[in-house]
């Protein structure tokens, strides 16, 4: 039998607020536990929650720019448990009433088309704090700083059917997110955190199998891994005559499995109901219409801009807007330049990005700042620079060797262009390698590499390849 | 000067006769003498009180104090104080000490107003006799076989006993309104949002609203003036203007229409406490007030209305006393769960376990819809009632509560006719709406009160009323027996 998998994510993102959803503690990560809570985050008698007016306007960014529609009207209500590092035994979360419905997200095919994954909701929610099991003794301990900090939590519609087509919808909008300044987007220090529902069922079958929700799937290819097996795992079960039990199965990184955590019979009964300690969130036109001002150019309008503005394939496009901090380096760098944005995109694209993955750092922490890569293109275009000279000036700006000029002068690697310079040195190649060339003249064109790669090592590198090419040409081609 | 009120002793502290740190002497040294007597106190806090005094004293003799400045009051042992334990009358926050001040004790402090000590109360404000308190029962000054109401039965009792001239209460179901009225007092329970919530043990966060007790109208328009207003650390608190209270008390009442709710005149009332509270009506009515028969049709649902949600609200209010941070915690615990189960179950009393399990059970999968969306409707009703009927008259009149104190123990074991004792005080907080109690006379030796409820925000009228009763009544200036 032909099975189908049927794919819905849940996506939590925190919103980069200052301070916590409903207290004034502060939202920084890693600092000593329970430093940054505060008597409302640690659920103390008597306090109440006051909603951080900014968190409400990163939602309605986010509504806005998945093109949701944000609601006039949402509420709050309690989801009711117990949990050590759950300080007051609830945690406040948007339930019935959200803050956005509907939206939707296109992502990339393998095959160059594009899909549009639906948005089913995005709600507002405050974190639990962290439980931690090791190094007391068979105890717990419980650092409350994150609790109290804000969540969004965004939920696609099942419309992805496979593993690949989940991870490219959690990095479309993990850039999304980043794009609006509403997320970090720290995927290690859990900013950016996926649950997922699965499920297959034969292929032409209308109504969906039974799902399992698999928790913890916290970095892009885990997301991948985790679903591939899980898939793999029901395909199993259904095809040798089993059931897929609804449950909820946590994903174990080291062995690459997915493990039961609880049935649904286990579930806790939530026992929702309105928080009578908080106002509905209203929403009003005019505060939609100042988020609105403060929405920047999305990532599918920057790629088309792109494509259009600089004349760029589409794969160099969308590997350019993948973030915004690549986006505004290209662009700053293009600009720099004076222009020439499509060498600009092959240096940053093959020697930037290549250096960065290498050393496993961020485009913000670049050594080589963007006037520096600009100045490199320019060098290349008045030819000043060969392209191999572009790779080593690069190289040496890396390990913090100055600008392009700085370099290409220590490093004397202006290209020669002198036309009689490069004639001698031409001359002196065929001279030197007489064999190779009475096999070039009998015939063996593909030789004229050779005699290329003479010249340009007896040059130093630094001789143009175009000139090299073309006396080449006209020598060899004026003997025969 | 213990007899005296809030306002002749503000007076008296402004005009030098007497200085706050006297008289906080003068009531400490009562309170050790008779509070043995009535267990209205969980705690005294007699060195802060004189460090307040000397201070209030201070700011007296620059020219700068308020009519609150250097006046002795009691809180409610619901409202947190910085360095003070809060106990809210159960083993489980026993030693608990917050490090913060409730906004209602900050802004009492603020004023100027000397804390005596922490008023003892039902656990969690749960109870309408004070005997469900961890550190037992309030004895009623009037007769000390009596309960004083509750759940604020000891800031009602030790204003009675003339302990202190005034204390901070709490009402989410009449815990402010019924022990005024067996006690003999008076309590105003404001408009939801009126006073902040910050601070204040919650019960059930959508009814629970802090209010004073004193002994005349004059002193509760005094104290709700210094208590009132918006609070940024309560999203419920309303941002309405706070007047002047005082202002209007003596207004006449010529003309005033006074409704009548015939529901609160039914079966179950004590015919002595019908009969004094239609002699308040009648001296009313001899002020120039107009009666005007009225219904509350929806009003017998409102004590099962009232029975879902305030239980619902505690059994996620209460969830956050688990022994994991504060409070009482179970000695070694084996497991996570024995650690919840051991610490609640020892932690909690009865009443407070009752009320959570009724709230779990109403907010359950499958019971939701039946239970507290149903009890929510039926709250609606209830609030369309009363405003239809203040649509008719200014005010709505009758007797707070069915009948007098009753002894202790009586209803103990009996929790239905135990919430029977609020059958006329909770529909007004399910509304939302501001309640007063007013002595209005005695059944056998135990007070009667009379209830006037009042539109939103509108208590200035009810001080305005209660007080021109109160001038040409002296209900209020008479004295339990022992306590002269």
């Amino acid at each position: 039998m032909k099975w189908e998998t049927v794919i819905g994510l849940e996506i939590h993102a925190q919103l980069s607020t200052r301070t916590k959803i409903f207290s004034g503690a502060p939202t920084a990560y890693g600092a000593e536990p329970n430093t940054q809570a505060c008597p409302v985050d640690l659920g103390l008698p008597g306090v109440l929650p006051v909603l951080n007016r900014e968190a409400v306007r990163m939602a309605v960014k986010f509504g806005l720019a998945v093109g949701g529609q944000v609601t006039s009207r949402s509420s709050f209500a309690r989801k009711n448990y117990f949990y050590p590092d759950l300080p007051k035994g609830y945690q406040i979360s948007q339930y019935d009433e959200p803050i956005v419905e509907g939206g939707h997200l296109d992502i990339d095919l393998e095959d160059g088309s594009t899909k549009r994954i639906g948005i089913t909701r995005a709600h507002l929610e405050e974190d639990a704090g962290k439980s931690l099991h090791e190094d007391f003794h068979g105890m717990t301990g419980v650092d409350l700083n994150r609790a109290g900090t804000p969540l969004m939590e965004i939920v696609s519609e099942p419309d992805l059917r496979s593993p690949q087509e989940a991870a490219a919808y959690m990095r479309k909008l993990h850039a999304l997110v980043r794009y609006l300044e509403i997320c970090d987007g720290n995927m290690q220090e859990g900013s950016f955190r996926c649950d997922a529902n699965v499920s297959v069922r034969p292929v032409g079958q209308t109504e969906f199998g039974t799902r399992a929700e698999l928790k913890n799937l916290n970095s892009f290819r885990f997301v991948e891994r985790a679903l591939e097996y899980e898939v793999e795992r029901q395909i199993d079960l259904l095809e040798s005559g089993g059931e897929v039990v609804q449950e909820t199965r946590l994903y174990d990184v080291d062995r690459g499995v997915t493990r039961s955590m609880r049935t649904k019979e286990e579930a806790n009964d939530y026992r929702y109901f309105p928080d009578p300690d908080l106002l509905p969130v209203e929403v009003d036109e005019a505060l939609i219409a100042d988020v609105r001002e403060t929405l920047p150019e999305l990532p599918d309008e920057k790629r088309r801009r792109f494509e259009q503005e600089y004349g760029l394939p589409a794969y160099d496009a969308g590997v350019l807007t993948a973030t915004r901090e690549m986006a505004d380096y290209f662009e700053q760098a293009v600009s720099e330049s004076g222009g020439f944005a499509k060498r600009t995109a092959n240096l940053l694209m093959s020697e930037l990005l290549a250096y960065l993955n290498k050393d496993g750092l961020e485009i913000t922490e670049c050594p080589v700042t963007p006037q520096m890569l600009g100045t490199l293109v320019a060098r290349v275009e008045d030819e000043t620079l060969s392209s191999r000279g572009a790779k080593d000036v690069f190289e040496a700006m890396w390990a913090g060797e100055g600008d392009p000029d700085t370099v290409i002068e220590s490093k004397g690697l202006k290209q020669v262009t002198d036309t009689s310079a490069i004639e001698a040195l031409v001359d002196e190649a065929l001279a030197n390698n007489p064999q190779q060339l009475e096999q070039y003249r009998a015939g063996k064109e593909k030789l004229f590499g050779f005699f290329v790669g003479q010249v340009m090592k007896a040059s130093g590198g630094k001789a143009n390849p175009q000139q090299v090419n073309e006396l080449l040409k006209k020598k060899l081609g004026s003997s025969s | 000067m213990h007899q005296n009120t809030v306002a002749e002793i503000a007076a008296a502290l402004r005009a030098g006769e007497v200085s706050s740190r006297e008289l906080t002497e003068q009531l400490l040294a009562r309170i050790e003498q008779l509070d043995p007597q009535i267990n209205s106190l969980i705690t005294i806090t007699a060195e802060q009180a004189r460090n307040a005094a000397d201070a209030a004293d201070a700011r007296l003799r620059s020219g700068d104090g308020g009519p609150l400045t250097g006046v002795p009051l009691i809180h409610k042992d619901i409202f947190c104080t910085d360095g003070v334990r809060t106990t809210c009358g159960s083993r489980m926050l026993e030693p608990f000490q917050a490090p913060y001040d409730a906004t209602v004790v900050q802004r009492m402090a603020g004023a100027g107003a000397v804390m005596l000590g922490k008023a003892n109360m039902d656990e969690f404000a749960m109870g309408s006799s004070n005997e469900s308190s961890y550190f037992g029962p309030v004895r009623n000054p009037w007769d000390l076989d009596a309960v004083p109401g509750g759940s604020s039965g000891g800031s009602a009792a030790a204003v009675a006993a003339r302990l202190a001239p005034a204390a901070t209460g709490t009402d989410t179901g009449g815990s402010i309104r019924q022990p005024a009225a067996l006690s003999g007092i008076c309590g105003l329970k404001p408009t939801y949002g009126r006073v902040s919530r910050y601070g204040m043990v919650a019960f059930a966060s959508s009814l629970d609203q802090a209010g004073p007790f004193a002994r005349t109208a004059e002193d509760l328009a005094i104290l709700l003036g210094a208590m009132a207003g918006v609070d940024g650390r309560d999203s419920t608190s309303v941002d309405h203007v706070v007047p002047d209270y005082c202002e209007g008390l003596n207004r006449s009442i010529r003309g005033l229409r006074v409704g009548v709710p015939a529901e609160f005149f039914g079966e179950g009332l004590d015919t002595d406490v019908r009969s004094r509270v239609e002699a308040a009506l009648k001296t009313l009515e001899g002020e120039g007030a107009e009666l005007v028969e009225i219904n509350l049709p929806n009003m017998e649902l409102a004590l099962p209305a009232y029975y879902v949600i305030a239980p619902a609200e505690a059994s996620s209010n209460l969830a956050r006393f688990d022994g994991v941070r504060y409070g009482h915690r179970c000695s070694e615990p084996q497991s996570l769960e024995d650690l919840y189960k051991r610490s609640r179950a020892e932690g909690f009393g009865d009443e407070v376990k009752r009320r959570i399990l009724i709230g779990t059970y109403a907010l359950s999968a499958g019971y939701y819809d039946a239970y507290y969306r149903k009890a929510q409707q039926v709250r609606r009703l209830v609030a369309d009632d009363f405003r239809k009927a203040l649509e008719k008259v200014d005010v709505l009149a009758g007797p707070t509560s069915p009948t007098p104190a009753f002894d202790i123990g009586e209803r103990a074991d009996d929790p239905v006719s135990m919430y029977l004792s609020d059958i006329y005080t909770l529909g007004v907080n399910l509304a939302g709406l501001p309640g007063l109690s007013v002595p209005a006379g005695f059944s056998r030796g135990r007070p009667v009160g009379l209830q006037l409820i009042g539109g939103y925000f509108d208590e200035a009228r009810l001080l305005n009323v209660a007080h021109k009763y109160q001038q040409v009544t002296d209900w209020h200036k008479q004295v339990p027996e022992g306590f002269e």
